[in-house]
């Protein structure tokens, strides 16, 4: 008898490991709560390190899952309603009342970006110029990034760490990818604005991955982004509707002034609104200082949930690029295989 | 014009938009690697004249890049140019080069 | 800007606030400055409103001038004002209605550190007891007497003789709200609509008909700061920090500041006139300088109290340009007479700033 998986969550992780377990010769359900599979990566234009196009890679995973579909079915539109232990396996209820008999589950459920309006001092939702990255990554995608007077901005600044390393808003980690997302977003305004002033607004470099230093030494030199060692203190709307910033240039030691046409919040990543329940239908454990996901251990058991079954991938379990997030998948499908077949 | 015995403090903000880029722009065009500091203090820590003067490369570079040219015209006669800061610099920064560019387009701005 | 975004910040910073029954507490210096905003908040709420407001001569002094001034300790503080406290207790009130800014954010945060730690809270207890045999209990309600005013400002509104908007053209005018620092900044959530969007007087302005002036700094702190102004020394730095807002606000051309603070009115007014002497600048139309009101003046003004009668002549900068816009009327010739018509003299005129 073939084993069967159910999986929560179709993006990129969801569909990775789908098809990994497929080609391992296992059943899949890819349930995915909206209407379409790709979650935050449908939004998305290009990615860094290379600036591959999202869409390339989005089509790809996709198309594969397609042509997969005498092992993966995707069932859209639904969400877990709750979760039995049988004899053997598991007992999947969804909302539309379908039943599904699984071995195992793997939850992907990913992230949420934080909601930039908490930050109440940098005017998002109150003031026109003021995108979020994610805005940001839209208007590329559309390939019009103006100012809301339709003009192209002239001076643009970047504020790395919205809703990350931030106590004030119930944030204390670092959400990794926002950093390198606004070298790679400052470039983008370079590349289309040559004669913008861009400026980065920084508390620090994190610069961690195999490429990433590199973008920031091609940013400086070859792009002239100006990098500001500083936490953004307060936006206010000048009367020109431009946007004035304060900040401290830390490597100065001196308080910043500067007025801009365009601002973008780097927002970083938390865990999803429905986590906690999901939490109490999966028996799954969650995090009391960052509110995502808790594995077993962070090493051999990497993927695994505290309960007996269930799997967790990508960044459910934190914050995550989209090489870690793939890698994450495979790794979980891995784990299920043996677990499976032990 | 009265005199209270007090008035109104000069600012110590560093107002950007009012900051003078133009020695920022034409040093970077005549020494590219002036855009390559990443402000790890290298050189300053290394610095013969920063240890008995208030010199400090790294803050010198940015004081530049910031426009502050009044601060930077304060500084800059007080390094001795022995090069010990570019044998460390770990980004290879031409940093006597630059120093003796700031020099010289100080001068030709008369800003001493 | 987007209004809307404003309005779902406003909608986490919503305090509760009694419509009746205060018992109400005056500022140190505001009866000096402003002297008839307190006379005309308690004449508003008690004739013209039918509220219950009760206040009583053994009210004190909270201290808050002296703890901002480093000069008494907050233990000392928390038996002040646990005396005011025991005041309103034996006055059979439990809404706590004050003046003072300062007076507001050190009563929030002494209730807050009570909360916090009871063992504090106890010990006051027991230190008032022995000092003066009185017992207390804490407020159910904390209202900064703006955060009564904005809660009745509909009401005002409703029985208003005059808008906020300059009569001959229709044109909203332009105001600029200032909140004081110790209002909401140190305890977001105790004031209305927040420390970063704060409503309390914004409300006021938009049921009365102004426009609010949102400029860039409209947070500064207007540079009081207790020490910074009592010293001379430092008094550079109190009125930088004017200065700074002054030429913030300029190129929106604001018709008038509306304030809720006992300190920052008096600065923002006063310092017009310094910065017009030392600087020769001056930041209202035709070489006047922008009128500063605390609420209770605009409260008063809107309802058609006599600005006479409200204290106006006492403002550094006449308040004659918005009295006109409004359309309200006013004798000249009464503006330096006392109560009783009596002659007051005249005050030299300064030369650099034109103050009617």
């Amino acid at each position: 008898m073939e084993d069967v998986i159910a999986i929560i969550g179709g993006g990129p992780a969801g569909m990775e490991a789908a098809l990994s377990l497929a080609g391992r010769g296992h059943k899949v359900y890819l349930v995915e709560k909206s209407d379409a599979l790709g979650g935050h990566l449908a939004r998305w234009d290009r990615l860094f390190p290379r600036q591959d196009p999202a869409q390339d890679i989005l089509d790809e995973l996709k198309a594969k899952v397609a042509e997969a579909d005498d092992r993966i079915e995707v069932v859209s539109g639904v969400r877990p309603q709750s979760l039995k232990r049988r004899m053997r396996g598991l007992e999947l209820m969804l909302s539309d009342q379908r039943l599904l008999q699984v071995d195992a589950v793997l939850v992907t459920c990913g992230f949420e970006l934080f909601r930039a309006e908490r930050k109440e001092e940098y005017g998002y939702g109150i003031y026109e110029n003021v995108l979020t990255s994610a805005d940001l990554e839209t208007r590329f995608k559309e390939k019009k990034v103006l100012c809301s007077d339709g003009k192209p901005p002239r001076k643009v600044a970047f504020v790395h760490c919205v809703g990350s390393r931030d106590e004030k808003v119930d944030h204390t980690y670092c959400s990794k990818v926002c950093c390198v997302t606004a070298v790679k977003q400052a470039c983008e305004v370079k590349e289309l604005y040559p004669e913008a002033e861009v400026f980065n607004l920084y508390m620090d470099l994190r610069m961690f991955d195999r490429y990433f230093e590199q973008m920031y030494h091609k940013a400086q030199s070859h792009y002239g982004v100006h990098f500001v060692r500083g936490r953004l203190s307060e936006v206010s709307e000048t009367v020109e509707g431009k946007l004035q910033l304060k900040t401290e240039d830390t490597l100065l030691g001196r308080p910043m002034k500067l007025t801009v046409d365009m601002l973008v919040l780097m927002v970083g990543m938390q865990a999803c609104q429905g986590t906690e329940e999901l939490a109490e239908k999966l028996d799954l454990k969650i995090s009391a200082s960052d509110h995502f996901l808790e594995t077993k251990d962070l090493f051999l058991r990497g993927n695994q949930a505290h309960s007996k079954g269930i799997f967790l991938a990508g960044a459910c379990t934190g914050p995550k690029s989209l090489p870690e997030t793939l890698q994450d998948a495979r790794s979980a499908a891995e784990s299920i295989h043996r677990y499976l077949t032990d | 014009m009265k005199d209270f015995g007090f008035g109104i403090k000069k600012s110590g903000v560093i107002d950007l938009d009012k900051a003078d880029f133009s020695l920022f722009k034409e040093i970077a065009e005549e020494e590219p690697s002036f855009l390559h500091c990443f402000y790890c203090g290298t050189c300053t820590a290394t610095c013969s004249a920063g240890k008995y003067t208030g010199f400090n490369l790294r803050r010198l570079q940015l004081l530049v890049k910031r426009g502050q040219l009044e601060e930077v015209a304060r500084r800059i006669s007080e390094c001795m140019l022995c090069g010990k800061c570019q044998w460390a610099c770990p980004k290879g920064v031409n940093t006597r080069h630059i120093v003796t560019l700031v020099n010289k387009k100080l001068h030709a701005r008369k800003i001493h | 800007m987007k209004l809307e975004g404003k309005k779902l910040i406003w909608k986490d910073y919503q305090k509760e606030i009694p419509d009746d029954k205060y018992f109400y507490v005056r500022s140190c210096i505001r009866q000096n400055m402003f002297p008839a905003s307190e006379h005309y908040f308690l004449k508003i709420m008690r004739e013209d409103l039918g509220k219950d407001v009760f206040e009583t001569e053994h009210h004190t002094t909270c201290g808050g001038i002296g703890y901002h001034c480093d000069v008494i300790k907050i233990e000392t503080i928390m038996s002040i004002v646990a005396r005011q406290f025991a005041l309103m207790t034996e006055a059979g009130y439990r809404n706590y209605a004050v003046s003072c800014i300062t007076s507001f954010g050190l009563y929030t945060e002494i209730i807050h550190t009570w909360h916090t730690f009871p063992e504090i809270l106890e010990n006051t207890r027991r230190q008032l007891k022995q000092a003066t045999g009185r017992e207390f209990e804490i407020p159910e309600h904390v209202a900064h007497a703006s955060d009564i005013i904005f809660k009745l400002r509909h009401e005002i509104a409703a029985k208003a003789k005059y808008k906020l908007v300059d009569k001959k053209t229709g044109r909203p005018l332009k105001v600029v709200e200032h909140i004081g620092c110790h209002y909401a900044k140190m305890f977001p959530h105790k004031g209305v609509g927040g420390a970063e969007y704060p409503y309390v007087l914004a409300g006021m302005i938009e049921a009365w008909g102004g426009e609010i002036v949102d400029y860039p700094e409209r947070r500064h702190c207007c540079g009081f700061g207790f020490r910074q102004y009592f010293v001379k020394a430092n008094r550079g730095y109190s009125l930088s920090n004017t200065h700074k807002k002054f030429e913030s606000m300029e190129p929106f051309k604001p018709d008038m500041i509306i304030t809720n603070c006992p300190g920052c009115p008096y600065f923002m007014d006063r310092w017009q006139y310094v910065i017009s002497e030392t600087e020769g600048k001056t930041y209202g139309e035709n070489g006047q300088g922008i009128p500063v009101f605390t609420y209770e003046e605009v409260a008063g003004l809107v309802m058609g109290y006599d600005p006479w009668d409200l204290g106006l002549q006492v403002h550094q900068i006449g308040p004659e340009p918005v009295l006109d816009k409004m359309g309200i009327p006013y004798d000249p010739e009464a503006k330096y007479k006392g109560l009783e018509g009596q002659d007051l003299g005249k005050p030299e005129l300064p030369k650099n700033i034109c103050c009617c």
